[in-house]
């Protein structure tokens, strides 16, 4: 279902560090107002292929093409600041990008958090650190939102209602998001499209119909393939995976 | 008598000024090691002084300085951990200045006061260089603050919001190069990481910002020279251990000063 131009582009996409090749020949499109999840195993090239999208790591091969004066909003994997470092919520938001008070308090409604406003960043709970950060992403008006491991160290409630607020902010914003993930369950709830990656892209597509194709299953094992599969039967019954649109890469 | 502690007092002050925020990054960012280290190399630069006829500072600036650039291109490569690297570097460049010091017979140098500073070694050539690098590293250290600030917090991060973060970090160690040239002859090369991690460490108790741990080092740092100085005058003791135990001294009052504070709130 290609719509206009995409916001984001990769064709071919290869990147080596320190010499050895951490991703290669990915292809990957996020367009306007879509949620893309990147899925794979540890060491598959996650983080590092979003780290390329967003200017960190270099273009080793192929071509990444972003659409013209985009602005990314980006939430790394979960960091932890030295306790040595007095800095407040406000100056974590504002680190890069000077913003006025009533701005950040904006941003940090959008996360339901705005009293913290204050808050020794040390002094937050998981959860509350990555709503921070996610109202930190969302500072800038983002086009896209890269989101790495957004979840990571939140408790199960917690996950639900951080996948629910994700999903909240497309819809409210119409920002495309890019997001990484574990936990292959809570995300397909929340997902259009998405793309699993393992130093190459196996497989992509809605998630009602990648849990049905035999990548995704030798890459995940049956168990988590079926499970998956039952999840999505809730929503759809008897669509093909040619109906759907997905497809299969080698 | 009191004019020969003049060119001592100024020095340190301005020494002390710039380790206040130097240090608080070298605490944030786990890099006192790494100060030490480069302090170390400063014994060869005094050799490289002596044997090339340089003055004592340049000499020391350029090992330092290329020390850093050293270990910045060293830190790439993944095989061994950066505390080895830095192990091998401090006590080699430590070594090899000892040796090459023993060995020039015609040379004659307080190795003492070289190692533990001495106060009495400060001439107004040095105020002199001291001055100069601070009209150079105060601007510099107020252009790259913010930037390396969002490195300490994340590096990715500040990469990926368009922050030069390799350029940032390399000033940052030629500033640090610079001070421990010209803090050498004040506190010694074994005592100059502690002028920048102590008076930082103290100023943590009651900061709640950066800036004012930062600014709380540097004037924690001034009073701790100006009460090791005179008392290293007074008793003839090592300047550089005077000035050092201050400043754990002050450390240890701010301490206690904070625990009781919080415990009164509580």
């Amino acid at each position: 279902m290609p719509r206009t131009q995409p916001l984001i582009e990769a064709r071919q996409l290869g990147v080596r560090l320190g010499g050895e090749t951490i991703i290669r020949n990915v292809n990957l499109s996020v367009f306007d107002g879509q949620i893309v999840t990147l899925i794979g195993p540890n060491g598959a090239g996650k983080s590092t292929l979003i780290k390329t999208l967003l200017g960190v790591h270099r273009v080793s091969e192929g071509q990444l093409t972003l659409a013209p004066s985009l602005t990314i909003g980006y939430m790394p994997q979960r960091i932890s600041i030295d306790d040595s470092l007095p800095l407040s919520v406000y100056r974590l938001m504002t680190l890069t990008h000077r913003a006025a008070r009533t701005a950040v308090i904006d941003a940090l409604r959008l996360t339901d958090v705005p009293h913290l406003i204050d808050r020794p960043v040390q002094q937050l709970s998981g959860g509350e650190f990555q709503r921070v950060m996610l109202a930190r992403a969302l500072l800038k008006q983002p086009d896209v939102l890269v989101l790495d491991e957004p979840v990571q160290g939140v408790d199960f409630n917690g996950e639900v209602e951080l996948y629910r607020l994700i999903q909240r902010i497309r819809d409210e914003r119409g920002c495309a998001i890019l997001m990484v993930s574990h936990d292959l369950h809570l995300v397909m709830a929340a997902t259009d499209e998405v793309v699993c990656l393992n130093g190459h892209v196996c497989c992509t597509g809605a998630p009602e119909t990648i849990t049905r194709q035999p990548e995704f299953t030798q890459l995940f094992g049956h168990k988590h393939a079926d499970a998956l599969a039952f999840y999505s039967h809730h929503h759809d019954h008897n669509h093909s995976l040619a109906e759907q649109g997905g497809h299969v890469h080698d | 008598m009191i004019e020969m502690l003049w060119p001592a007092l100024l020095a340190g002050t301005g020494i002390a000024l710039l380790a206040g925020p130097l240090g608080s990054f070298m605490v944030w960012r786990r890099m006192a090691y790494f100060g030490d280290t480069m302090a170390h190399s400063g014994l060869l630069g005094v050799t490289l002084a002596v044997v090339l006829n340089l003055n004592l500072t340049v000499g020391i600036a350029l090992v330092t300085t290329a020390l850093a650039l050293l270990l910045f291109g060293l830190q790439r490569q993944r095989r061994l951990p950066s505390d080895t690297l830095l192990g091998i570097l401090s006590h080699g460049s430590l070594a090899i200045g000892m040796l090459v010091l023993a060995f020039s017979e015609s040379v004659r140098i307080d190795l003492s006061g070289l190692l533990f500073g001495d106060l009495l070694a400060v001439n107004q050539g040095d105020v002199l260089w001291v001055a100069a690098i601070l009209v150079v590293a105060i601007p510099v250290m107020a252009l790259i603050w913010r930037p390396l600030l969002a490195i300490t917090v994340h590096e990715d991060l500040a990469r990926a919001e368009g922050i030069a973060t390799e350029r940032i970090r390399i000033v940052y160690l030629i500033l640090i190069a610079l001070v421990i040239a010209v803090a050498m002859k004040i506190v010694g090369i074994l005592l100059i990481t502690a002028l920048m991690i102590i008076p930082a460490a103290a100023a943590r108790w009651l900061s709640k910002t950066p800036e004012q741990m930062a600014l709380g080092a540097s004037t924690l740092g001034v009073i701790c020279v100006w009460a090791g100085l005179g008392g290293s005058w007074l008793t003839n003791a090592p300047s550089g251990p005077a000035i050092v135990v201050t400043a754990v001294i002050a450390f240890a009052v701010l301490l206690v000063v904070s625990q009781v504070r919080q415990r009164l709130a509580n």
